[in-house]
């Protein structure tokens, strides 16, 4: 069965509302449980915001006074960085995947995800060992030059601002490549074919029809990117960047004031509703459904020469420097140190790490269909705030969200058990605080935005003349959600699935805090090592955690290449 | 699809229920320990415990959150034991109100009195001090003699730390004020930062590798590292430490400032007994030589020899000043490192 849609229809504001208007009507239950579902997961940023309300003691004065223009500022020049650098290195790798032939373009679709199982801090310890004074780089320079010592010559400094922005940037952009390169291969044909016969360059179609196309998927990835960046803790804090992210554990830890900190903690907040809001904003003017014809395969620029030289080493260079070479010096510390490493003791830690963000990876896609659907079913405000809300978990660092989850839960835990002691004279003691639920709870919240957002991006795509014919066939809203718009989203599912079971195996400091007794992931595990500079025991982990976020990269290209073909519609 | 779908729901929901009944199991003798040191480190320790008495140690190992947890946890925490480094985390169990006192022979005859909370709330197991390094070819070891010298113009340029905000920093600031005063305090400050080659970075042993490197003459470390350089067995680090010289600062006046790795009885510990055991145990000779000597450290017991390297370096003199004084001046030294920007 064959859904009639008008190709690329880009549709009018006055058109969409009488369409939006006549939706499939949101039943009553679909709403509570969405309410619910979003209460419980808001209840960690509530925390937050409840800590903040009632510090200890104002230390905002003396913020002002000394650091806190610093850290700001800091913050600003990092992310704007970060967005400059992951834009251009994404966006022009995904363009020249999907748009261009070149040599190497198959073996570089996929390999262009490859930094993406990199986490941050491990690239950035990789490279401040191979490019600081005592590295090769430097040595085989001085070697080669005769010079004597760190006063002869100049080199940059990689712990620093602007190593910072590039570490992070290797790492993060392919947030930006993966959601663009589909928005690029789901792009309208007819759209681009108009363009090419009205007498446009290659150049000028990209920039005046593709581009602004894929605005939303383009301003999605880089909202994740710039998310990642505000909350990052481990690659700042190693090069002695003074982000926001540091001053909030400064105060916490050093000041002993979980106040302020919690204050810092709102004020990055600010930034994240910025984004947000732009995001939205950017796609709030446009909507385009996808066309029936978009599976055909869009005829590709031929690079020659030159222009395919540059191209190839483009990627080439993403890869080497996001991949292959923190790869190579890990494998070989892992290498050297295998007998040190690999006890029994790590295959648990592994297999810890694998079950619990497998577990968060299909908790929060649920969740953020629940929330997501939702959404599409009421436009109304409220609804719309409350999933907006619900996904600024992501934006807070881990340790921070831990505290949100720490105070909500031992509340909980505690009333319940001095209710019981007072009337039954039972104690139930901790249900919630201290067990891997908590773990995984915070998994959820962290990553929520992740989910949300990919399936937002999907179901945007899918025209509500669906739900409309499902309707009128008698669909009720669940039956139009599991025959229509899950099987659709299946890639959208998937891809969301892979980036929070990636990350949740990165994540650390929620971990750390919330964990039961005895419990470590592999995370957690490389991280003692980390704190001592034991960068070389540390390795064996890392090289895990980096290889096992390679499983699902690789995964994530077949069920991209294979949704190409178009089974989907087929199948339906 | 919808099949699929349920039965990944089915999965999420059994692999929950499992997990929240993951409690610590109510064996009969166990103890449960919060963590802020590294496992590595600890392993060794409590497995001797547990060999010798037959009680179960659970750890949450390496947390910076703990304190949160205790004191959201409050008369419900699972946690026994806190074990931790540096004044500032005791005094701030202190502050929080989430241990006990405790008071008991063995503990009492076990560490001296400048090294424990004079109400019984904390003890302290390991003392570590806090050194200044100088590059064994360029500097002479009589060139540098005490903290103050570090503020001398003649190294300009000369001098590496790591950031000022960590709390080894933070506790020799502080010290320096109990010492000085805050005003004198700041002018050193001043003049150190003054004197740094290069933006405040890396943790203690990379201000070593600096050292090896060109970058400065003179660097500040805790000893423990410069131990674990000389024992770990791996030849980089070994050149680095081999290419300077240790310097135990204030020897002709006040002594070295010193800090320590400790431990604290929880209110709520539900295995009371069992603590106090381990925390005893910990303070004996035994487990004293094995912890020191797990992190090159000094123990905390005077009973105690130091071990190897530990040893070879000869006696010193420790400032005697209390801790819990140095912890007084923490949030001073904190607001002062702010206000002369020294990490900027």
């Amino acid at each position: 069965m064959t859904v009639p849609i008008q190709s690329g229809a880009l549709i009018s504001e006055t058109s969409r509302h009488t369409l939006s208007s006549s939706r499939v009507r949101a039943p009553r239950g679909w709403m509570i449980t969405t309410l619910a579902v979003a209460f419980i997961v808001c209840l960690p940023i509530l925390s937050v915001l409840y800590v903040a309300l009632f510090p200890e003691e104002n230390i905002w004065p003396h913020l002002i006074d000394t650091v806190l223009p610093r850290y700001i500022r800091t913050t600003l020049q990092l992310l704007i960085g970060v967005g400059i650098l992951t834009f251009v290195f994404g966006v022009t790798s995904a363009w020249l995947i999907s748009m261009c032939r070149f040599p190497g373009r198959k073996l570089f679709e996929w390999a262009l995800l490859l930094p993406f199982a990199v986490p941050a801090y491990v690239i950035a310890y990789v490279y401040t060992d191979m490019l600081e004074y005592s590295g090769w780089v430097q040595t085989g320079l001085r070697d080669w030059f005769g010079w004597q010592s760190a006063r002869d010559y100049w080199f940059p400094e990689i712990r620093s601002l602007g190593g910072a922005i590039l570490m992070l940037s290797l790492v993060l952009y392919p947030y930006v490549y993966m959601l663009s390169r589909a928005a690029f291969m789901e792009q309208s044909q007819s759209l681009l074919m108009a363009s090419r016969s009205l007498g446009c360059s290659p150049w000028k179609s990209f920039w005046r029809v593709s581009l602004p196309v894929t605005r939303p998927a383009i301003a999605i990835g880089l909202t994740l990117v710039l998310l990642e960046t505000l909350n990052d803790f481990g690659t700042v804090d190693y090069f002695a960047v003074q982000t926001l992210t540091q001053g909030l554990f400064d105060t916490w830890l050093n000041m002993g004031n979980i106040g302020g900190a919690a204050q810092i903690a709102c004020c990055m907040l600010l930034f994240v509703c910025f984004f947000i809001w732009l995001e939205r904003r950017s796609r709030a003017r446009q909507k385009h459904y996808q066309s029936a014809d978009r599976y055909k395969n869009l005829p590709r620029y031929h690079l020659k020469g030159l222009k395919a030289a540059l191209a190839t080493l483009f990627c080439l260079a993403l890869i080497t420097l996001g991949f292959l070479i923190p790869f190579y010096i890990l494998a070989n510390y892992a290498y050297q140190y295998f007998e040190q490493s690999f006890t029994s003791d790590f295959i648990s830690h592994a297999r810890n790490s694998f079950l619990l963000s497998g577990l968060a990876a299909l908790a929060t896609i649920a969740i953020g269909l629940i929330l997501t659907y939702a959404r599409r079913l009421n436009r109304h405000r409220a609804v719309r705030a409350v999933v907006a809300v619900s996904s600024l978990g992501y934006a807070m660092p881990g340790a921070v969200l831990a505290i949100g989850v720490l105070v909500p839960f031992a509340a909980f835990d505690n009333t319940l058990d001095g209710f019981l002691r007072q009337h039954f004279g039972v104690s139930s003691g901790l249900l919630l605080s201290g067990t891997l639920f908590a773990v995984l709870f915070a998994y959820v919240v962290r990553f929520l935005a992740v989910s949300a957002g990919a399936l937002q991006a999907g179901l945007d795509q899918i025209t509500p003349s669906m739900d409309m014919a499902a309707q009128s066939l008698g669909s009720r809203p669940t039956g139009v959600l599991f025959r229509i718009h899950i099987p659709l989203l299946r890639r959208s599912m998937v891809t969301a699935a892979i980036i929070v079971f990636v990350d949740c195996m990165k994540e650390l400091p929620a971990t750390l805090i919330l964990r039961p007794f005895n419990f470590e992931t592999l995370a957690t595990h490389v991280h003692q090592y980390a704190t001592h500079e034991l960068i070389k025991e540390s390795a064996l982990g890392d090289l895990v955690i980096v290889g096992l976020g390679l499983i699902p990269v690789i995964l994530l290209n077949r069920s991209m290449s294979s949704a190409k073909k178009g089974e989907q519609i087929q199948r339906l | 699809m919808k099949k699929t779908v349920r039965h990944l729901a089915k999965t999420f929901l059994i692999g929950t229920l499992l997990s929240t009944t993951a409690l610590p199991a109510l064996a009969a003798e166990q103890v449960n320990i919060y963590s802020f040191r590294q496992p590595y480190l600890m392993q060794p320790i409590l497995e001797a415990f547990t060999k010798e008495t037959g009680i179960k140690t659970n750890v949450v190992a390496d947390g910076t959150g703990i304190l949160e947890r205790l004191k959201r946890e409050g008369i419900n925490s699972p946690a026994d034991i806190v074990l931790t480094v540096d004044i500032g985390n005791l005094s701030e169990l202190v502050k929080a109100n989430v241990a006990q006192p405790l008071k008991t022979d063995v503990l009492e005859q076990n560490i001296p009195s400048q090294y424990r909370d004079p109400n019984g709330i904390w003890y302290g197991l390991t003392v570590r001090a806090r050194n200044i390094f100088v590059a064994t070819d360029r500097v002479k070891p009589d060139e540098i003699k005490t903290y103050e010298d570090l503020a001398d113009p003649k190294w300009k340029g000369r001098v590496c730390t790591r950031p000022g905000k960590h709390p080894y920093n933070v506790a020799l600031v502080a010290s320096m004020i109990a010492h000085h005063g805050e005003e004198k305090a700041e002018q050193w400050l001043r003049a150190l930062k003054a004197n740094l080659a290069q933006k405040p970075q890396g943790a203690d042993r990379a201000q070593l590798k600096a050292l090896k490197e060109g970058v400065c003459d003179v660097a500040i470390m805790n000893s423990y590292y410069y131990g674990r350089m000389l024992t770990e067995d791996n030849p980089e680090e070994l050149a680095i430490a081999k290419a300077a010289t240790m310097i135990f600062p204030n020897q002709e006046d006040r002594g070295t400032h010193v800090n320590v790795s400790g431990m604290a009885l929880t209110k709520s510990a539900p295995n009371k007994e069992n603590a106090i055991k381990l925390m005893e145990y910990l303070s004996q000779p035994a487990a004293q030589q094995l912890y020191a000597q797990q992190n090159s450290e000094y123990p905390v017991n005077p009973r105690v020899e130091p071990s190897g390297v530990v040893a070879s370096w000869g006696e010193f003199k420790a400032d005697p000043l209390p801790l819990t004084e140095v912890a007084q001046h923490r949030e001073a030294a904190v607001r002062l490192l702010d206000k002369v920007n020294y990490d900027g």
